[in-house]
């Protein structure tokens, strides 16, 4: 039966081989269940209680991003990048930014890389709460919830300080921000730093030795290190595997290769290990900060590319050059050569990956959202089989993913 | 990120063309139908993690479709673009087999820009629902879409794009092209 002519909507459940088996039970899973952080469905055939196969379908929450992008200006797709991992949108408006500024061929003044940096590592420590708090909550460890998302208050006040916004922040601009860090931000972050890494473990003697919390995560979801790659999968959960790769060790940008940090590894790949990691990588997150701000650059924040780059609002409203040049790269966009690149940053999520092809003017020609949840996800057929229902929750809670960025 | 490939490994790619380098990136056009070859031959050398892999709509051009595959060596921090050119109607040989990831990229791929690949036992839709029958992705898919007739689905209409906030209707575009930014031949400064 091809795709085409199907006659019923809900295919998955269906299938031919399912009418003689009898003995089994398909159990659907989603799309709307708290374990599925969002619109993930499972399509899961039981034998008892164990899975014997697994289908995943995603698409419930498909926006048509990458045709939405191929029909506005470069800057104006910086708002959707919010919505890819809405956990992290400091860190994908980062990760297009600099995509586009590679193709542009812009080297960024070191005020703007640092500010970048801090925007990167702000959001992962924010992105991380939120994925260890949900994954505890979904293996039965309430409180955790609520103490990480107090913590992410903070940091959301400090996000408020420096975008004008909380969640949806759309800081980044092709060459530069949208403004310079704000007063009182940089102590806000040291402040932030400071008093973490207690809260960090006290988040960790609540669960590192918590009998259930364990027991339902050890040695369970166990992904080797070759077959994690082989599926593409990058992120804590590559890293989970004992697989090393971070991007911003491995393909440096925004000057990674100047901050002293560790790669945090796991070393069997199990859930245990993907929320150890996470752990870690916060601490290392932490370390990153305190970097930055110490060695905040003073001098430009923005690419000096008066075509291209949007000019400072003042000069705009009393100059006469730069109110053009603010009108031409708001209706033209910014004038991009033709070429095509491939952008990858390290996100909360793993590899977020832009790959831009451009045949000049301010539109690409195509842009392909490489997203890191898609390709966690693509393992759970091949991973889910042989564990039971009650494991579920605890191998998606532990693989963290944004439905926002998988279906895109 | 290191721009060229080293001789022992562009031995593995006979009859693939180089391309020139942008941005300190190689890419590299293979013919389709030793993809599945030289694609292996890549991975045993050390290309062990495929990055991405995606379909591009060339509209008007023949051959319309190039498929755009992203290499990355780990070990060695290498980068390499793959592509290839394939014509409506024509399909590309699978990579599944040799990456586990390309399963659902390959999905992607024909789902979003209707490209088929050879081989691959599970080419299902993977972000529109099944049964669809367009490719949204193609440049002749217009951006308010297009209505289906389908049973079950709660509305195909057209979206509204007059007034929308980001779609520039400009009058010196013709009716048979999207309403769209600016493109690159209107830009006149």
């Amino acid at each position: 039966m091809s795709a085409t002519t199907l006659e019923f909507g809900d295919a998955a459940t269906r299938t031919a081989e399912m009418e003689d088996v009898g003995e089994k039970l398909v159990l659907n899973i989603g799309p709307s269940h708290p374990s599925t952080h969002g619109v993930l469905r499972l399509v899961l055939e039981l034998d008892g209680e164990v899975i014997t196969k697994a289908d995943t379908d995603i698409g419930y929450l498909h926006r048509g991003d990458e045709k939405i992008a191929e029909n506005m200006t470069w800057n104006q797709f910086v708002p959707y990048t919010d919505r890819l991992d809405y956990m992290a949108p400091l860190a994908n408006n980062v990760a297009y930014a600099c995509a586009v500024e590679k193709l542009m061929g812009f080297e960024l003044p070191p005020r703007a890389k640092v500010t970048r940096v801090i925007c990167c590592e702000l959001a992962r420590i924010s992105a991380h709460l939120l994925g260890l708090g949900a994954f505890a909550m979904d293996v039965g460890a309430m409180t955790m919830f609520l103490y990480t998302f107090t913590e992410r208050e903070k940091i959301y006040n400090l996000i408020e300080l420096l975008t004008g916004a909380r969640f949806t922040t759309s800081f980044t601009r092709v060459g530069g921000q949208t403004r310079d860090i704000p007063p009182g931000f940089l102590e806000g972050v040291t402040e932030f730093c400071a008093q973490f890494p207690g809260r960090l473990d006290e988040f960790g003697s609540m669960l590192n030795r918590n009998r259930i919390f364990v027991d339902r995560t050890k040695d369970l979801g166990i992904i080797p290190d070759d077959v994690a790659l082989d599926f593409g999968l990058t992120g804590p959960n590559l890293r989970g595997s004992g697989n090393p790769y971070d991007v911003r060790r491995a393909f440096p940008y925004l000057d990674y290769e100047t901050y002293d940090f560790e790669v945090p590894v796991g070393s069997t790949g199990d859930c245990y290990d993907r929320f150890a990691v996470r752990m870690e990588e916060m601490r290392q997150s932490v370390l990153i900060l305190r970097q930055a701000v110490a060695k905040m650059p003073g001098g430009a924040w923005q690419v000096h590319d008066s075509k291209n780059v949007l000019p400072p609002k003042d000069k705009v409203l009393t100059k006469m050059e730069e109110l053009i040049h603010q009108f031409l790269v708001v209706t033209q966009g910014p004038d991009a050569p033709v070429g095509e690149i491939y952008f990858g940053a390290e996100n909360p999520k793993g590899e977020l990956g832009f790959y831009l092809n451009s045949r000049g003017g301010g539109v690409p020609h195509r842009l392909k959202i490489r997203a890191p949840s898609f390709c966690n996800l693509s393992i759970l057929n091949h991973l889910l089989p042989g564990h039971t229902v009650s494991d579920v929750p605890a191998i998606l809670g532990s693989f963290d993913f944004v439905m926002g960025e998988c279906d895109r | 990120m290191s721009a060229s490939l080293d001789s022992a490994t562009e031995g593995l790619l006979p009859g693939g063309e180089k391309l020139p380098d942008f941005r300190g990136e190689t890419s590299w056009r293979l013919e389709r139908v030793k993809i599945p070859e030289q694609m292996a031959a890549l991975k045993a050398k050390g290309f062990t993690y495929l990055v991405d892999l995606t379909a591009v709509d060339h509209h008007g051009e023949d051959p319309r479709f190039e498929v755009v595959y992203e290499l990355c060596d780990i070990q060695r921090k290498k980068h390499l673009r793959i592509k290839t050119r394939v014509s409506e109607g024509e399909s590309v040989p699978t990579v599944s087999h040799i990456w586990k990831t390309a399963e659902w990229h390959e999905r992607e791929a024909w789902d979003m820009v209707g490209v088929r690949f050879a081989g691959h036992t599970d080419l299902r839709r993977i972000l529109m629902w099944d049964g669809y029958p367009h490719h949204p992705l193609r440049k002749d898919f217009p951006l308010a879409g297009l209505s289906t007739e389908m049973p079950d689905i709660a509305f195909t209409a057209k979206a509204p794009l007059e007034g929308g906030p980001f779609v520039t209707n400009s009058a010196s575009l013709t009716q048979d092209r999207e309403p769209r930014a600016h493109p690159a031949e209107e830009r006149n400064l």
